[in-house]
């Protein structure tokens, strides 16, 4: 046997040169992920499960599930109340449940929330007497119910401005010691909005404890999301502040749930503000007196329904095996008796004193405000007599 | 008392505030380790801890949304915004939340904070520097506006501003800042709602606030020298508005002018001639004349002395008060066919 001499060979494996470590990325833990975060398939079927966004317990799925149907039933009928004459205006929510009472349900009682007048359906699930909710839209002066009490800011009409005021609330909180957490709802059309980006930097620079929901519903009353920003998604605009952000699917109500638990978490552990965007789609116009033909199609409306939130979460639960036939009918009922009695509620003509809009303009009214009180109870006395 | 400055004032009465009060917290640009451009806030952050008296972002909007949400959360904010041109953007606020919250809620939810805003001219400043932008503020139902021309207003009503349940915008004059003068700080000065004379006289009555008040004094003892005896009432809290003290000194003169370094057309001026002529029609011996300031945007500081009431000017309105009982030359040919 001849040996071949060998050439010597390197007794350590091959190696490259050690790089130099990479710089740590700075927007690392900020971005959100590339696709929408989503546990349920459209049909319902449970997606493999996450660490990052573990599944809300059963029972409160189960009673999001109740409350979505209730909010929807509530919204319907608050349609149908303009078609009476009974409210000015409704915008409706219909088809943002699962963002509706998803954010109401990440929340604590004594936490705050800051709408938008597309919340109506957000706050009846919160609690709050649906009457007390429609005051304003009703046609009276003031927000109905009490803030301070329920701990829900009046309902936003000058958009994305509530943005602020929930950075001042939550870092006042906690300056005083209180872990509260206040939660903004807003769609997408504020986010071009000054207020937002000043709101959400604010919230960062002070660490407030926020969570900036954002309801992508694709439309600000006409205009396409494509017309409000060239960013790859909403959620994008979390890094430019330091703010964690993420997407998610909004018709998935346990992803929903599951996304803003980790928000609200991370917000009440005293790391600062959260961005959440939720995909989701206004089913109904704008508001009642608006026209959705002169801006989308049917179709697009009709391939919607297909991703309708509360069957998605109502497929699951089903097999689950916590939702059955007789559930889901005594449901559907308690959604129609809430229906009946607000209509009832309703239909009663609400009596506004002329005299009660002086009571809150000041503390105190002041001489003026009382002269001119007096001429309208003058006016007021002299009617009453011609009628008389 | 003490001779002080009305910048020391204001800074004494921010201090006894905070000091007062621990709910109270003063924010905004470089208010903080600078002390403010002007400041008014010096010494408060080493004070009173970086917590209590604080830098923000530079957004004006955003600093006072964020107070409204501090007075929600049980807070009493005393926001400054740098120059008066620079709190256009924070409008939105103030008209839309500031002022409305508490009607909104019905008293639920009330803003008790303060807006402070270096306001008026008369110091050199550059463009958007020296804006009278009261009248923006006077016309929005829920705010009280505030303005005081001596030392010993400025101490007391900024201490009840703050104290105060309502919005108040605090409109500092910038040319009266580094004016002195004896002030007793132990004691408060007359409440809101209510003006002062500063001088008596018999022949005619000058309304001024702020800025235009040491104008108008100043007026009045030149006019002496001409035989005219004239008294000023110093507004002070243009809303609440005083119209009691107000009517009294006119109804006793019989003669009015009011003094504003804001420009004329639509301002806080025309407001209270109206009222003036409304309640005080039959005492009146000439109608109310107005001295303020152009209807021109704030003119660069080497001409502000053209645009600014002079002394001269207040002089040749009282002139023009129709002591001869005739009818006002200037506009006699006005509204006839040419």
């Amino acid at each position: 046997m001849t040996t071949t001499p060998q050439a010597a060979r390197r007794a350590s494996p091959r190696k490259r040169k050690p790089a130099t470590p990479a710089a740590p990325d700075p927007s690392a833990g900020l971005l959100p992920q590339a696709d929408p975060v989503r546990l349920l398939s459209p049909d319902g079927t449970p997606l493999p499960s996450r660490a990052d966004y573990p599944e809300p317990p059963v029972e409160a799925l189960r009673e999001m599930y109740r409350r979505m149907v209730v909010g929807r039933r509530f919204d319907a009928q608050a349609t149908a109340l303009t078609k009476q004459g009974r409210l000015a205006v409704y915008p409706s929510s219909r088809g943002q449940e699962a963002c509706q009472v998803g954010g109401v349900l990440a929340l604590r009682d004594d936490d705050w929330v800051f709408p938008t007048y597309r919340e109506s359906m957000a706050l009846t699930a919160r609690g709050i007497d649906p009457v007390e909710v429609l005051t304003l839209l009703r046609g009276d002066w003031h927000c109905g119910y009490d803030p301070a009490e329920r701990r829900t800011a009046p309902q936003c009409t000058p958009l994305a401005t509530q943005c602020v005021h929930a950075a001042g609330l939550a870092y006042g909180e906690s300056y005083q010691g209180r872990d509260t957490v206040a939660m903004v709802f807003i769609g997408d059309g504020a986010t071009s909005e000054g207020d937002f980006h000043e709101g959400v930097n604010f919230a960062a620079v002070f660490k407030a404890p926020v969570v900036y929901f954002v309801q992508n519903n694709r439309y600000a009353i006409s205009v396409p999301l494509s017309r409000q920003t060239a960013a790859p998604t909403l959620a994008y605009k979390g890094v430019g502040y330091g703010v964690p952000s993420e997407q998610v699917d909004g018709n998935d109500p346990v992803a929903v749930l599951a996304v803003l638990n980790r928000a609200v978490a991370h917000a009440r552990a005293g790391k600062g503000p959260y961005l959440v965007e939720a995909h989701t789609y206004r089913m109904e116009p704008h508001t009642n007196a608006d026209d959705q033909t002169r801006y989308r199609d049917a179709d697009e409306v009709e391939a919607w329904r297909d991703r309708d939130p509360i069957a998605r979460l109502e497929t699951y639960l089903r097999a689950q095996a916590v939702l059955d036939d007789a559930a889901v009918a005594e449901i559907a009922e308690q959604a129609e008796a809430y229906a009946a009695q607000l209509r009832e509620r309703m239909n009663a003509q609400p009596t506004v004193d002329p005299l009660s809009l002086f009571e809150h303009v000041y503390a105190q009214p002041t001489p003026q405000l009382v002269e001119q009180r007096e001429q309208v109870r003058a006016e007021l006395a002299a009617a009453q007599e011609e009628d008389a | 008392m003490a001779t002080m400055t009305m910048a020391k004032a204001l800074n004494a009465a921010l201090a006894d505030a905070m000091l007062d009060d621990e709910r109270v917290v003063v924010f905004g640009e470089d208010v903080g380790q600078l002390g403010g451009v002007f400041r008014i806030t010096d010494g408060l952050q080493a004070r009173f801890g970086d917590k209590r008296c604080f830098d923000t972002p530079l957004a004006e909007a955003g600093i006072v949304g964020f107070a409204v949400g501090l007075a929600m959360s049980g807070l009493r904010p005393v926001v400054e915004m740098q120059f008066d041109a620079f709190a256009y953007p924070a409008f939105e606020q103030i008209a839309s939340h500031v002022a409305k919250l508490r009607n909104r809620t019905r008293g639920a939810l009330s803003v008790p904070m303060v807006i402070r805003v270096p306001y008026a001219g008369g110091i050199g400043g550059v463009e958007h520097h020296c804006d009278s932008s009261e009248a923006y503020y006077a016309h929005t139902p829920g705010l009280k506006v505030v303005t005081p021309a001596t030392v010993a207003d400025a101490y007391s009503l900024l201490r009840e501003a703050i104290d105060d349940p309502d919005p108040v915008v605090f409109m500092e004059p910038k040319k009266l800042y580094f004016t002195s003068a004896e002030a007793d700080l132990s004691a408060r000065t007359e409440p809101f709602g209510r003006a002062v004379v500063r001088r008596p006289g018999r022949d005619a009555t000058l309304v001024a606030y702020g800025p235009a008040v040491p104008v108008a004094l100043e007026a009045a003892e030149a006019a002496r020298e001409e035989g005219w005896d004239l008294e000023v009432v110093d507004v002070r809290t243009i809303v609440p508005f005083d119209d009691a003290t107000v009517t009294a000194s006119v109804r006793r003169t019989g003669r009015c002018v009011v003094v504003q370094e804001a420009q004329g057309f639509a301002g806080v001026g025309a407001e209270i001639a109206a009222r003036v002529q409304e309640r005080c029609f039959h005492a009146l011996h000439a109608p109310v004349l107005r001295v303020s300031g152009l209807d021109i945007p704030y003119p660069a500081p080497m001409l502000e002395h053209t645009h600014l009431p002079s002394v001269d000017r207040v002089l040749d309105a009282v002139v023009r008060l129709q002591w001869d009982d005739q009818p006002d030359p200037r506009w006699l040919t006005e509204g006839s066919a040419a």
